[in-house]
């Protein structure tokens, strides 16, 4: 009897997105290379390599050094590895454990080499769903898990030899690329107009619609865009006459020249936009195409052609186009063929088609570079997970079910969180039903059965009122602590990591005293917190008319403040006798501390006029016009933040002809010193760690840089990959409810 | 008035207020009915209680005695039944004025005569100052649903028809303004009505309506959640098909209100299959309860699935759809 031969070598465990992105393929070229024998699989954790070698620090170095692009490395474990027999060589061997913990990823932006190759001779020269293990397609197409072809809206598409071969191979970097294709075998493309296919070149008779000012529907990669040329006046007013869409910013797709040619993009929003997410980014703008495509804005949304399709459609069209959600404003966009030849009718005037279905519904991202901040967090993003902070490795599932106005859910497993997708505002009839589908659909393919659920305490929220349809033990976590929570989440602050003082500012939200909050300064953590100030309660004259009618809350403020005169001056016309008697009587004027009307007072008062067409519109423009200016002064006793004294400045300002840019810039840098002094103070007295800065209100950069400034050499906590409005309260949610059941547990 | 026991007050408030109102009572404890009309087979008693609170208690359109009238006489017809008989019960506030009282009593007497109906018995109790808010009446209501006659919300289907007979909102708007705390310069007057005649107009040439309701409370959007909860399906209604008065409209584009959650206090609700539409819409326009009549949406197929299958959703004139939920508690601003 022989004994067998032992080597000596390492298992080696690598977590994070390392799944569907080319990584076995990866590691099996990096383990030829160095010559080393073992073998690679994906399992429930993610990937395990197992290695007959001395040494494995080199090779660990370059795990993490030459990562495929949409690789995420969170963690790499090695232990000693025995092995029975010596390995034939290096293999990829097959996936060991059950399908549903294998992750999907977010939907990547074309690499170079795809974008190489449809710009040359070969046969994919003009195909426009080339794609590779590095990009393309994922979640949009995908039915079920686990993630493989027969699985996406790609399994009609049989592989011809060609794209079978390269499938096959461990050497291309088409290896399991799911979605792969070519014109031999895969999705094609055609043009409608008239509700009927036009024979041509379907590119060329997209650009040459589009040169005549038309507007083209684009099927893309979550959804249908509305096209038009971003030079073309006419083309975007005719675009904005047929959606009644007046003011709100149309996001616009062009090459790097052409983002170039209208945009002065600083390196951070370079590298951004050149993420595989292709977000649109907000760039500021050189002013040279036409006004009415963000009116009233000083920066542009922009982003990359992010398909190979859209990369031949602004190549062949050569300029820069408007690409907005093929939606009815507030309604979900439109992903069907179907669907989009009945609903988009009246929009386009021709139609750029595929026979690639969009199996799930996912919006064009909106994020910041300076500071890097994500504002709608949509295709690209999801269903990306964050890691939860320290001390959160034990949490409970929990299930939390966000906002009304930017819903968004939030579901937490085995220390990390999956948020979703931006949905809308659960008043709108398709949006709803999206956010019920959404509820199933990601239950479904995280495969989480929830032990909590958690929900903001307003009756009145359409999420709220599901969630306590919803059969769990359920907690209900106030708005702002929500806010708060989601900040401390997003900048892993551990879960003692003690207190910190928490700026929210935003809109409205229901407060534990059953008035509306939104300027707050509280004191607090995951698992509670409390009111150390607030701005001085105003009335909401009409309810949430107030919040479209930003002249509302200036007549509000102003007769706060003694300036009733100057309210009778600005608004002549306004019904403001019946509104003060409808305040006096209290009929539908709710009182509220939010900041969100309060910036909306002061838009009106800096000229304003009438309702806003979308939302934040007002606070948009006043802070696209805001220039640096010495700060207003606030009174700040007793914990309330009273904006009187700004805003008898203000008015004696605009009685001197004072240029509003710099009357805007006093009102940022006013409001920031009235919440960041005594913030400041709670820090240096000890009772607090950090400043966190959350809400709505703070996406607003002017007032952030504002906050930063007065809080210079203070620790900052920032939201950057959760948004700081409603669209990261289910994110908080679940934190908060995680916390507090973990403390209660402890203290049992 | 002041706060007695069952002494003589009591018997003289009776006899001089209530009496030559409502006429001279049996001297038993209780009304007895001729049971005529039940003795058809297959016909069906329906009765209905409500209590009714208001202020003020005299509004432009009606007082309290006519609400308590027409409430009763609604929620009877509504349901298919003939209203006959009425009891009365009154709370009265120590200090209300007599007058007050006489006027009030007075108008519950002609309403009752106008719906043919009758007020066969009542109750009064006057209470010490601030246990009430000057008077407090209920009603209750006997009427009879004919043989064959069966209006209920689980019979809507798919397709049906929705009418209304006039325009909405008109009470609660009304109400505000003769509060006198906005200096409203409406001429808005409230819609309190019986509905009887109405409903057997209706039901005389559209006998397959499936159900009806009285919008009062919580308005047209309580009515209809109410109902598509009942059907178990879902109700889709247009915006610019609901009949508002512009000054209803301008009222509440003002304070922010929303005219679809307005009381109302003589707004049917009527559910109808399509075939018989028109002619429902045609017999009510013919009466003048029914002269501001229209259809104003259909019941559809549930939406799939989640939480909340049988909603109401209007179709707004930008062409969105919008989820018309019944309200909860006091209406809560939600834009954040
Ligand atoms: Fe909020
Ligand atoms: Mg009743
Ligand atoms: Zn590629
Ligand atoms: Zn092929």
């Amino acid at each position: 009897m022989t004994l067998p031969t032992m080597e000596q070598g390492f298992a080696i465990r690598v977590r994070g997105q390392v799944q569907g992105v080319g990584f076995r393929p990866f590691v099996w070229r990096l383990a030829r290379a160095a010559g080393l024998r073992g073998d690679v699989l994906n399992d429930a954790e993610g990937v395990l390599i197992r290695l007959v070698a001395q040494d494995c620090g080199d090779f660990i170095a370059a795990l993490r050094a030459d990562r495929p692009p949409l690789a995420r490395i969170d963690a790499i474990e090695a232990v000693p590895q025995v092995f029975a027999a010596m390995p034939e060589g290096f293999s990829i061997a097959a996936s060991a454990g059950t399908g549903a913990e294998t992750r999907v990823t977010p939907d990547a932006a074309t690499c170079p080499e795809c974008r190489a190759e449809i710009f040359a001779p070969g046969r994919r020269q003009g195909y426009a769903f080339t794609n590779c293990t590095h990009c393309g397609p994922r979640y949009t197409i995908l039915r079920e898990l686990p993630y493989d072809r027969a699985r996406t809206t790609m399994a009609g598409f049989g592989l011809c030899p060609d794209c079978a071969a390269e499938y096959a191979d461990p050497a291309d970097r088409r290896f399991h690329a799911q979605p792969i294709a070519c014109p031999a075998c895969g999705p094609n493309l055609w043009y409608e107009a008239g509700g009927k296919e036009v024979a041509g070149d379907p590119v060329a008779l997209a650009v040459a619609a589009l040169k005549a000012g038309q507007v083209v529907a684009v099927k893309g990669l979550g959804g249908f865009h509305l096209a038009c040329d971003a030079a073309n006046a006419r083309a975007v007013a005719l675009l904005r006459a047929r959606k009644r869409r007046p003011s709100k910013p149309f996001a616009l797709m062009g090459t790097e020249a052409m983002i170039r040619a209208h945009a002065t993009p600083s390196e951070a929003c370079w590298r951004l936009l050149r993420d595989p997410a292709a977000p649109v980014v907000l760039v500021p703008a050189r002013g040279t195409l036409p006004e009415d495509v963000a009116p009233g804005m000083r920066a542009l949304g922009v982003m990359l052609p992010y398909t190979p399709l859209h990369h031949l459609l602004i190549a062949a069209f050569g300029g820069m186009l408007v690409m907005t959600s093929g939606n009815l404003s507030g309604a979900p966009q439109v992903i069907g063929n179907d669907e989009a030849r009945k609903a988009l009718a009246r929009f386009a005037d021709g139609f750029l088609m595929h026979n690639r279905e969009i199996a799930r519904r996912l919006d064009d991202g909106v994020e910041r570079a300076e500071p890097p901040m994500v504002i709608r967090r949509a295709r690209g993003r999801v269903p990306g997970t964050l890691p939860l902070p320290p001390g959160f490795d034990a949490a409970p599932r929990v299930l939390a079910f966000g906002g009304q106005m930017k819903a968004a859910i939030c579901l937490t497993k085995n220390g990390q969180a999956m948020v979703s997708q931006h949905l809308g505002d659960l008043d709108d009839a398709e949006t709803a039903l999206e956010y019920d589908r959404t509820l199933r659909d990601l239950a479904a393919l995280f495969d989480h059965a929830p032990e909590l659920a958690a929900c903001d305490p307003h009756p009145g929220y359409r999420a709220t009122v599901t969630a306590e349809g919803a059969g769990q033990p359920l907690m209900r976590v106030w708005h702002h602590h929500a806010h708060l929570a989601s900040c401390l989440g997003d900048n892993l602050w551990p879960l003692d990591g003690g207190r910190v003082a928490g700026i929210v500012m935003d809109g409205l939200g229901l407060g534990p005293d059953g008035t509306i909050w939104g300027g707050e300064l509280l004191l607090g953590d995951y698992t509670g917190f409390e009111r150390l100030a607030h701005l001085a309660p105003a009335p909401l004259p009409g309810g949430d008319r107030a919040s479209r009618e930003p002249w509302r809350n200036a007549l509000a403020r102003l007769d706060q403040a003694g300036l009733s005169a100057v309210a009778d001056r600005l608004f002549p016309d306004a019904p403001r006798a019946l509104l003060r008697q409808a305040v006096g009587a209290g009929v539908n004027a709710p009182r509220s501390s939010s900041a969100g009307r309060l910036f909306d007072a002061f838009a009106a008062l800096a000229g304003f006029a009438g309702a806003q067409s979308y939302e934040g519109e007002a606070a948009m423009r006043l802070e696209a016009m805001a220039r640096p200016a010495a700060p207003y002064p606030f009174d700040c006793r007793d914990g309330i933040i009273d904006p009187a004294p700004m805003f008898r400045a203000a008015a004696a300002d605009l009685a001197a002809g004072r240029d509003r840019g710099d009357m805007a810039g006093a009102f940022h840098a006013g409001l920031a010193r009235a919440f960041c002094a005594p913030a400041r103070a709670l820090v240096q007295g000890g009772r607090a760690r950090a400043v966190a800065l959350s809400g709505g209100v703070l996406q607003n950069a002017f007032l952030l840089r504002e906050c930063l400034a007065a809080l210079d050499g203070l620790p900052v906590l920032l939201h950057r990959q959760i948004p700081a409005n409603d669209g990261g309260l289910a994110f908080g949610q679940a934190l908060v409810a995680a916390a507090q059941r973990m403390a209660a547990a402890k203290s049992l | 008035l002041s706060h007695g026991g069952g002494g003589k007050a009591m018997a003289d408030l009776i006899e001089t207020v209530f009496f030559p109102a409502f006429g001279p009572g049996s001297g038993e404890d209780q009304a007895r009915l001729t049971a005529d009309a039940l003795c058809e087979p297959g016909a069906r008693l329906a009765l209905t209680t409500d209590s009714f609170v208001v202020t003020p208690l005299e509004f432009p359109g009606g007082d309290i005695g006519k609400l308590a009238v027409c409430g009763a006489v609604n929620d009877l017809a509504v349901g298919g039944a003939r209203p006959l008989w009425l009891s009365a019960a009154f709370i009265i506030e120590e200090g209300c004025e007599i007058a007050l009282l006489q006027r009030v009593v007075a108008s519950m007497a002609r309403e009752a005569a106008l719906a043919g109906v009758r007020i066969v018995t009542g109750d009064t109790k006057v209470v010490g100052r601030g246990s009430a808010d000057g008077l407090f009446v209920t009603t209750s209501g006997v009427g009879v649903i004919p043989a064959g006659r069966d209006l209920a919300a689980a019979r809507i289907r798919p397709g049906d028809v929705v009418l209304v007979n006039g325009v909405l909102g008109d009470h609660g708007a009304a109400i505000l303004a003769a509060r006198g705390d906005l200096a409203l310069s409406t001429d808005l007057v409230s819609d309190c009505q019986g509905l009887g005649h109405l409903m057997e107009a209706v039901l005389a040439v559209a006998p397959g309506t499936r159900a009806a309701r009285d919008a009062t409370r919580g308005g047209l959007a309580a009515a209809l959640n109410e109902m598509a909860l009942a059907a178990g399906c879902g109700i889709e209604i247009r915006e610019e098909a609901l009949p508002l008065r512009p000054e209803v409209r301008g009222v509440c584009e003002i304070l922010g209100l929303d005219p679809l959650y307005l009381a109302n206090e003589g707004t049917l609700v009527l559910f109808v299959p399509e075939a018989e539409a028109e002619a429902a819409l045609t017999a009510m326009r013919s009466r003048p309860e029914g002269q501001g009549a229209a259809i104003i949406g259909r019941a559809v197929a549930a939406s799939e699935g989640g939480a909340h299958t049988a909603r109401v959703q209007m179709v707004t004139s930008f062409g969105g759809c919008r989820i018309v939920d019944r309200l909860v508690g006091e209406q809560l601003p939600r834009i954040c």
